[in-house]
């Protein structure tokens, strides 16, 4: 099926089922948070979201706008700007089912996926709480080896990976550069939706340079630009974090009311402006 | 200033960061590839001294770093490196560390439903078994954070024998004091205080056992950076260190603006 590129960004988050499992980038990455914020305002349910490898901002506001259901992570954090207050809340009021894991773990149920594979091995994790509480992971016996435990875990396919680019084209090649995290999580997702801080008419697969830093559009189902479509987070190579916005979230999402003054602020508010 | 000696008949001739970034830097000695994860300016900074110290025998990857860095494929490399071998050493901390090396970086109370949730475990469950020389770094030692047992193990401290374990803690090194850590007695070891601090404030502030050698009073002072080393950390490790993080690069090594 040939890619579409749609031009609002609200009919892109239409295309995000309630219930799906959604891959996001960890910040440093640059989530596509012009698409998280329409997705809270298409009002997104019982989203299973799979944090690669860890979520910040994007996954704070999912949680504490209620779209999100089970969280599967290393870790949830606003870096230099503390712990993330919507989790919190979250853990403490028992309403998200956790899978909690540690940075390869997700990696590597990625790697699973992209290769079509029921499941990876990994090193590590045995003895941990982790992998006490994790009982879709399994214990086996090394069967090259003698009297080796190593931890097994499935295959992570999420429904759809989310991601922003600094570039598209009309085919849906997106360039994501070295950040080679995103290519795994296009390639081991469904399907793919972008959003792009620019949308280029010739190909990015025809430049060798470029094209190994190049997600194929045969994983991608429909790209939308959107410039600054990362911020207030940074994207490499093109703008850095937004740290007086993060430090002003931070202090907002301490409390419910001053959370969603921030959505009514920063994510309705938006749309309003663009009717 | 917190990070200052104490001891008012002492001239604070530097400050903790430094003493700290001095330490870190004779744990790392002899490592050939040493990595360091995110928001660790003061890990990173003894990572950077003890590759000038060995003359440039040693590789230093600081994630989060552009300029200190050289990964092309991704978040998985550091893992993968990890796992074969080629990383000798690495930071890990705990909201809690307990006295078998155990470390929680994920909260307090029963999981999953605690009543204080932390970040979670990162690569810790995955690093501690992997890295040779694992350094625990925690700059608030108190019984709150050195605890008599963790919460939640993100990572053991040790594991049962046949488990693949060529990694684990080498080191834990606080505000107050150094520790080693005896793989054998599965235990820590109280190696040197800082100045200005004594044994007996350790344990006051230690929820766990540790060894203690012989007789207490022969526990050695942290060894304190002389003048060159000084130079070194204010000059040229601050104009490093200042590429992820130039608030600290600035505040606490007394950086200034445009000297890179």
């Amino acid at each position: 099926m040939p890619v579409q590129v749609i031009t609002d960004i609200e009919a892109l988050a239409a295309r995000v089922p309630d219930g799906a499992r959604i891959a996001l980038v960890k910040s440093a990455s640059g989530p596509p948070m012009a698409l998280v914020r329409a997705l809270i305002r298409r009002g997104a349910r019982g989203l299973h979201l799979v944090c690669v490898p860890t979520g910040g901002l994007a996954v704070d506001l999912l949680i504490g706008a209620g779209c999100v259901d089970a969280l599967e992570t290393s870790a949830v954090t606003l870096d230099e700007f503390g712990q993330a207050p919507a989790f919190g809340r979250a853990v403490r009021a028992g309403s998200l089912r956790l899978l909690d894991a540690t940075c390869p773990a997700v990696y590597a149920g990625l790697q699973a996926g992209e290769k079509g594979l029921p499941f990876m091995p990994l090193r590590g994790l045995v003895g941990s709480d982790l992998a006490r509480h994790r009982t879709d992971w399994k214990l086996i016996d090394n069967p090259f080896g003698e009297d080796d435990p190593i931890v097994c875990l499935p295959a992570i396919v999420p429904d759809l990976a989310l991601i922003h680019v600094r570039r598209t084209d009309r085919q849906g090649n997106l360039y994501v550069g070295d950040a080679r995290e995103m290519m795994l999580m296009a390639h081991a997702a469904r399907e793919t939706l972008a959003t792009a801080e620019s949308i280029f008419d010739g190909s990015l697969v025809d430049d060798a340079a470029l094209r190994p830093g190049v997600i194929p559009g045969i994983y991608v189902s429909a790209v939308a630009e959107a410039r600054d479509g990362a911020r207030p987070l940074g994207l490499p190579g093109a703008y850095d974090t937004d740290d007086e916005h993060l430090a002003q979230y931070a202090d907002m999402a301490r409390d419910e009311a001053g959370f969603a003054e921030y959505l009514d602020r920063f994510v309705f508010d938006r749309k309003a402006a663009a009717e | 200033m917190s990070g200052t000696l104490r001891d008012a008949a002492v001239t604070p001739r530097y400050r903790l960061e430094e003493l700290l970034i001095g330490r870190i830097a004779d744990l790392l000695e002899g490592s050939r590839h040493v990595a360091v994860g995110a928001s660790s300016p003061i890990p990173g900074s003894g990572a950077l001294l003890a590759r000038h110290l060995s003359g440039g025998d040693m590789r230093v990857s600081v994630l989060g770093s552009r300029s200190l860095q050289d990964f092309t494929d991704g978040g998985v490399e550091i893992f993968d490196l990890a796992a074969q071998g080629r990383i000798d050493a690495f930071f890990l901390s705990g909201g809690q560390i307990d006295g078998a090396g155990n470390i929680n970086l994920v909260g307090v109370g029963d999981y999953p439903r605690q009543k204080v949730r932390w970040s979670g475990s990162f690569g810790s469950a995955y690093l501690y078994y992997l890295v040779p020389r694992v350094i625990l770094f925690r700059l608030e030692h108190t019984r709150r954070t050195m605890v008599e047992r963790v919460d939640f193990i993100s990572a053991p401290g040790t594991s049962v024998d046949n488990v693949y374990r060529p990694g684990g803690p080498y080191a834990l090194i606080t505000n107050i004091c150094l520790f080693a850590f005896d793989r054998e007695r599965r235990r820590f070891r109280l190696d040197s205080v800082h100045p200005g601090h004594t044994v007996e404030e350790v344990r006051d502030n230690t929820g766990f056992d540790f060894d203690v050698p012989e007789a207490s009073t022969a526990i050695p002072e942290t060894p304190v950076p002389d003048e060159s080393r000084l130079a070194l950390i204010r000059g040229e490790i601050a104009a490093a260190i200042a590429d992820p993080y130039p608030k600290f690069a600035a505040e606490m090594l007394g950086l200034e603006g445009n000297s890179t």
